[in-house]
């Protein structure tokens, strides 16, 4: 009942949470990757030791292909960022760029502009539509539990739940690309939509569970308070909340650790969701559905 | 209980089965079960080009998209490379305007330049009539599209004919149309004797003879102001194929072989430590269920491996995170279900009662949560671009194997250990095994 007791203190808590995402958000501002821009971007490695960042914007710009910026990843490896290229500019960008040191490209890719503007458009879409869907099949799968809050207003607070969800990685992201160069790049949409999976069958674990009690409830003609049942509820699932959350944060742990650069970010956006996403399941969906139900009495 | 203990056995040895496939059929190189990885994994090149088809009528635009990839199907093998993919792809109707793209993945290809040269010599053949209209006072010159385009074409001839000047051989492109080709190119000549008939080489008009009679028989000649070598060329990149429309590249990107073979290695140890960590703490926490828990996700792990070799499914960077999280939710399965058996346990239910009533607790919940991530992964399939597809594909498949195994092996391993004892017999043995967490209630 600890939760339902103190729920006041949690929404405000969310409520911090959510304004201080918002505030990374607007304030550092999502840096958009090649995916969503366009344009090109260029991973080098160099055999020997890097020369200095300063000096190969300088060879760079011999290239002619416009703005070139060029961040330095680990030891030896720099990342350049340009406008898409045709693959003579490219060319003519790496042996620029490879004048003075030898090189090993490592990776490369170009972007057309107006496929990375579909990518955000099809991105945001998608989400959008997933939420709906899941809105839809939790006010179905709960249309025998009424009372006292209408099924849909299950499914309607799993969507304020999962924007909540969604809105604090993103903020963390927004804060952590700002500090490390990081950019919101594809792997980034696909991390929210397993974030997405993940809080969604969160919730639900919790909801079955008061689904379950108000049924037997109503079969013993029992009137329990609602507070009651949903802090019954709480308790009884907060063991399982935690040690799935606790097992998948090991599996990201790893994944962030020993697992491979490109999927580094993903890892810690997830990790950061799942731990949001698991007190957001805890100490939020459950306990907003009083003020709602007294909101239905009225 | 005895017919658990057969179950029990014949998962296990399924279970071998399915890890000795993966396991083999990785260790032999030649088999053709070895995982399929996609470029970003393997190290490869992938282009993406837009194809115009605002020439072409919305009815034909699938006949031209399939003729253009098998086109530049032909033109990549050329290109001598093992297990290249060319895939065509229509833009959903989501973005408005439609879209048809061309993605050609060339694995162990790195250097973008040579590929874009090789695939975009292939040149675009047009046959168009021309009709002359009125622009304000001024007569102009008009090509109308005629429908008849290189995808009509079965092959192109080098030819020598009399040129018009000085009574010199002039070489000639001859080409001769398929049996569609021949037919549409006759009721084009019949129709229109006299006029104009074009043809157009990557936009250009090349050669501009007028009809003189209805020609049968799927033959034409281009007798342009040819260099011996131009024709020679010409019908060289004709013949690997005439570009049924214009292409322009969009997309490129190449991964080196470094960066793909470091990030699998990365993946494979990665997994290994995350599996050993998640068993660990199951076993840990959940004693008897926990290893049972354990046993089942390898199990599960094993059959995800198999079913994405035999699809077969191309394995991604984002496909692998799909994978990671289908197995975060097979965990959460068991999880439920023992947390359900432990609570029935502590009201004084029989051991294997618990167990029993544990499962169908759990159904609903466990139901209702892989229902949502099925109907959400299918739609980030339906919506997804490629990235978000190799995930939502590999997360599908994982729910639905985790929906499978977390009511099916989990619960016929416990059904199988754990014994019928009546309420009065002393069980506390089970108890300890079935119970979790390091107090002992």
């Amino acid at each position: 009942m600890f939760v339902i007791n103190h729920r006041g203190f949690f929404f405000w808590l969310t409520g911090l949470f959510l304004v201080a995402a918002l505030g990374a958000i607007t304030y550092f501002g999502l840096p958009l990757g090649i995916d969503f821009t366009g344009g090109s971007l260029t991973q080098i490695s160099y055999q020997d030791t890097r020369p200095a960042v300063t000096d190969l914007q300088v060879a760079a710009a011999k290239a002619n292909v416009g703005a070139v910026s060029i961040r330095a990843v680990g030891d030896k490896e720099i990342s350049v960022r340009t406008r898409s290229l045709t693959p003579a500019e490219h060319d003519t960008l790496l042996a620029s760029l490879s004048s003075t040191a030898s090189t090993t490209e490592l990776a490369y890719t170009s972007v057309g502009p107006a496929l990375g503007s579909q990518f955000a458009g099809k991105a945001l879409w998608a989400i959008a539509a997933v939420m709906l869907v899941i809105v839809l099949y939790i006010a179905f799968a709960f249309r025998k539990v009424s009372h006292p809050v209408p099924s849909l207003g299950y499914g309607l607070i799993v969507i304020v739940m999962l924007a909540i969800d969604i809105i604090v990685p993103t903020g963390f992201y927004a804060a952590y690309a700002h500090f490390t160069g990081a950019e919101v790049d594809s792997l980034f949409v696909v991390a929210l939509l397993a974030l997405l999976g993940y809080c969604v069958n969160d919730v639900i674990v919790i909801f079955d569970r008061i689904r379950e009690h108000l049924a037997r409830n109503e079969k013993l003609g029992s009137h329990e308070p609602f507070e009651e049942t949903i802090g019954k509820s709480i308790n009884e699932t907060l063991t399982r909340s935690i040690n799935t959350a606790l097992t998948v944060a090991l599996a990201l742990i790893a994944l962030i650790y020993f697992g491979a650069e490109a999927t580094r970010n993903f890892a810690l956006v997830m990790l950061v969701g799942v731990v949001a996403g698991t007190f957001s399941s805890i100490c939020r969906s459950a306990p907003l559905l009083i003020p709602i139900s007294s909101w239905f009495k009225k | 209980m005895t017919r658990f203990r057969v179950f029990a056995l014949i998962a296990l040895v399924v279970g071998f089965l399915l890890t000795y496939f993966v396991w083999s059929t990785e260790a032999n190189p030649l088999s053709a079960y070895r995982f399929r990885l996609g470029l970003d994994l393997a190290g490869g090149t992938e282009l993406v080009y837009k194809a115009d088809m605002s020439q072409t009528a919305p009815g034909e635009r699938a006949d031209a998209l399939a003729a253009l990839q098998g086109v530049v199907e032909r033109r990549v093998n050329l290109f001598g490379v093992a297990e290249p993919l060319v895939q065509t792809e229509q833009a959903s109707a989501l973005s408005g305007t439609t879209e048809d793209r061309l993605i050609v993945d060339l694995p162990g290809v790195t250097d973008i330049k040579a590929a874009v040269a090789a695939l975009g010599q292939t040149p675009t053949l047009e046959f168009r009539l021309a009709t002359s209209t009125k622009v304000g006072t001024s007569t102009e010159m008009v090509f109308l599209p005629t429908g008849l385009t290189g995808r009509y074409l079965a092959n192109a001839a080098l030819g020598f004919g009399s040129g018009a000047t000085a009574g010199l051989s002039a070489p000639q492109v001859i080409l001769n149309f398929n049996s569609d080709g021949a037919k549409l190119f006759e009721k084009i000549t019949r129709e229109n004797v006299g006029q104009v008939l074009a043809i157009f080489l990557d936009g250009q008009p090349i050669s501009t003879p007028v009809i003189q009679e209805a020609i049968p028989g799927g033959q034409a000649t281009i007798s342009g102001k040819f260099t011996a070598t131009q024709a020679r060329d010409l019908v060289r990149n004709l013949n690997f194929g005439a570009l049924p429309v214009p292409i322009t590249l969009e997309n490129s990107s190449a991964v080196g072989p470094t960066l793909g073979a470091a990030a699998i290695s990365a993946g494979v140890v990665a997994g290994i430590i995350g599996f050993v960590i998640v068993a660990l703490f199951m076993i840990l926490w959940y004693r008897l269920p926990g290893v049972i828990a354990a046993v089942a996700l390898a199990e599960y792990i094993a059959f995800m491996l198999a079913v994405i070799k035999t699809i077969p499914v191309t394995l991604t960077a984002s496909g692998i995170a799909g994978l990671i999280i289908s197995v975060g939710m097979a965990v959460d399965a068991n999880v439920l279900i023992f947390e359900r058996s432990k609570e029935e346990l502590r009201e004084g239910k029989s051991p294997r009662e618990a167990v029993h009533i544990g499962f169908s607790r759990a159904w609903p919940a466990i139901r209702d949560g892989h229902l949502t991530m099925i109907i959400s992964g299918v739609i980030l399939f339906w919506l997804g671009t490629s990235i978000v597809q190799g995930f939502a594909l590999v997360f599908v498949l994982g729910v639905l194997a985790s929906f499978i195994s977390a009511v099916t092996l989990s619960r016929v391993f416990l059904l199988a250990i754990v014994p019928d004892l009546e309420p009065e017999q002393e069980g506390r043995g089970w108890k300890f095994l079935l119970s979790s967490g390091f107090r002992n209630k």
